[in-house]
């Protein structure tokens, strides 16, 4: 068993980054992540690891860093809420057309633009259909405990190297400004330039040698039959994804007439929320995406013919039941739920959301 | 077993470290546990609270309207959290500075007048640990030994020579709470 600690979400992620062997953080602090930047500086991980910390400049130097040094072959991880994470869209589709990995984690609070410091989940499109431009897809995983938020820089870097591709860690202020328990993993050892040389030698641009051509790293294509090859080799890849990489939880679904379908701080609620139900004789069942692109859509759709509504919560107007309803494909009658603009639901009115589908109204 | 507890009071009485102590506590003797407190602009002076779960299993919602306890230490928070105590709940109070005290007759209701005891003890930084103790001794959901690692753990190492008078503050509590309701 790994190190036990009681951590803020925000901290378990940093902890953990330095923990995976990351080369280097780029960040610019923002409410309601900064402890994650704070957490870093405190801890002085060059002294650990050798790892790189650096505020950057600004949101866009910072996203910019990190396409640099994952175009390097080294491991690369930053962290911002909303609208810093607006600011680096531009910076993120480049580094998806370049296929270049690293790991982005999203404290969402509410907006649009300032909005306000408290938690939301109103970046779901954003982080899920691309919130820069171009046909690209992000890995998202959506954790919902500060156990989650620290397991899934691992797992975000093991999907990043295994598909090049940018990896979105979205949580929020809830999940990030909470403390739990966390059982942390050991230590691993950041990856030597002789490993680095042989595991990317294929793509990263760290220098040539003799035996090979120099790598490219660009995101531009001028002439539009290769861009449109190299936009099939995407798509392909993220086919795979959505093939392989899907992640959800399911509670109490067993026997459910009913579902809720949440992710991140609205499962956590929800799932009180299904507590409350069954003592009241409701048979209510969670279902919690955990990766929210590629979403568990065959796994969902499942429950077509044995559920009989399904209510989607979310600290949003709406933005998780687009891919609800798609996953059933109309055949289940769905409902969104949620406060938002950085309110918080409580397990309460998420039942009485609820209980007012079954009721049909 | 999970109990559900609110703790508030003003910045500055050590609301939000007495959650962390607790929280830490638990965690010390295997169990699951949650911290929540409310920041933002509430943090900027004016009233604190912290939301602290510790149960035997995983934990739902760490954000609740209703508690199993309250640990209350101001007015304001007493008017806030008087009406969220479960029925058969316990709100546990200090009588400092508060002008209305609670009228629930479905709950149990208890004081500690911590600010005074750890004034008498000539150290104020320990009235949340006064308070704690009470807590402990009407809720004992984690053992004293647990809570004293929990300390160690949750405050730097520089300060461990301070551990000896804490237990002291600790105990003071346990002895002191006084029975409001029912009399």
């Amino acid at each position: 068993m790994g190190e036990l600690k009681l951590m803020k979400g925000n901290e378990a992620i940093a902890e953990a980054a330095i923990r995976a062997g990351v080369d280097a953080y780029f960040g610019y602090p923002i409410t309601p992540q900064s402890e994650v930047i704070e957490y870093l500086m405190a801890e002085q991980p060059e002294n650990r690891t050798g790892m790189v910390v650096l505020q950057a400049e600004s949101e866009l130097a910072a996203i910019n860093m990190v396409y640099g040094a994952a175009a390097a072959g080294k491991k690369v991880f930053t962290s911002s809420s909303s609208p810093g994470i607006s600011l680096y869209q531009e910076g993120i589709s480049y580094i998806a057309g370049a296929e270049l990995p690293c790991v982005i984690a999203n404290v969402v609070r509410g907006g649009p633009g300032l909005g306000t410091i408290q938690p939301s989940q109103a970046d779901y499109f954003q982080s899920t259909k691309g919130g820069g431009h171009g046909d690209y897809r992000l890995y998202v995983l959506a954790p919902s405990s500060v156990q989650e938020m620290a397991d899934f820089i691992q797992l975000g870097f093991d999907i990043a190297y295994k598909y090049r591709n940018p990896v979105m860690i979205q949580s929020d202020g809830m999940i990030g400004q909470m403390m739990e328990k966390v059982e942390l993993a050991d230590q691993r050892p950041r990856w030597t330039d002789e490993e680095i040389k042989q595991m990317h030698d294929s793509w990263a641009a760290f220098g040539k040698g003799d035996h090979r051509e120099r790598n490219i790293i660009t995101s531009l294509d001028l002439d539009s039959s290769k861009q449109e090859k190299h936009n099939h080799h995407l798509q392909a890849k993220y086919r795979k994804m959505e093939e392989n990489e899907v992640l959800f939880e399911e509670i109490n679904c067993e026997d459910a007439d009913y579902l809720i379908v949440a992710y991140g701080s609205s499962a956590r609620i929800s799932m009180k929320s299904v507590d409350l139900a069954r003592a009241k004789g409701i048979k209510v069942g969670l279902f919690r995406p955990i990766t929210l692109y590629p979403f568990p859509m065959k796994q969902l759709n499942a429950y077509v013919g044995k559920v009989k509504a399904i209510l989607s919560v979310e600290m949003s107007a709406g933005q998780l039941i687009e891919d609800v309803k798609l996953a059933v494909e109309c055949n289940i009658p769905v409902k969104h739920f949620g406060r938002y603009g950085g309110m918080i639901h409580s397990p309460e009115e998420v039942l009485t959301a609820l209980e007012n589908l079954i009721k049909g109204e | 077993m999970t109990e559900e507890i609110i703790i508030a009071g003003f910045g500055g009485q050590g609301v939000l470290s007495m959650g962390k102590i607790l929280a830490y506590s638990g965690i010390m003797q295997d169990q699951e546990v949650s911290w929540m407190p409310s920041y933002g602009p509430e943090m900027r002076g004016g009233t604190a609270n912290v939301t602290v779960i510790v149960s035997d299993d995983r934990i739902s919602s760490p954000v609740l309207n209703f508690y199993d306890t309250a640990i209350i230490l101001n007015q304001q928070s007493m008017d806030k959290f008087e009406k969220t105590v479960k029925p058969g709940g316990l709100l546990l109070f200090d009588p400092n500075g508060i002008t209305h005290p609670p009228q629930r007759k479905d709950i149990k209701i208890f004081k500690i007048e911590a600010a005074r005891l750890s004034a008498e003890m000539g150290n104020t930084k320990i009235f949340n640990m006064v308070v704690l103790g009470a807590y402990l001794k009407l809720k004992p959901i984690v053992k004293l030994e647990n809570v004293i690692r929990g300390l160690k753990k949750s405050i730097p190492e520089r300060y461990h020579k301070l551990i000896p008078m804490n237990e002291e503050a600790l105990t003071m509590g346990m002895a002191n709470s006084v029975e409001i309701f029912p009399a």
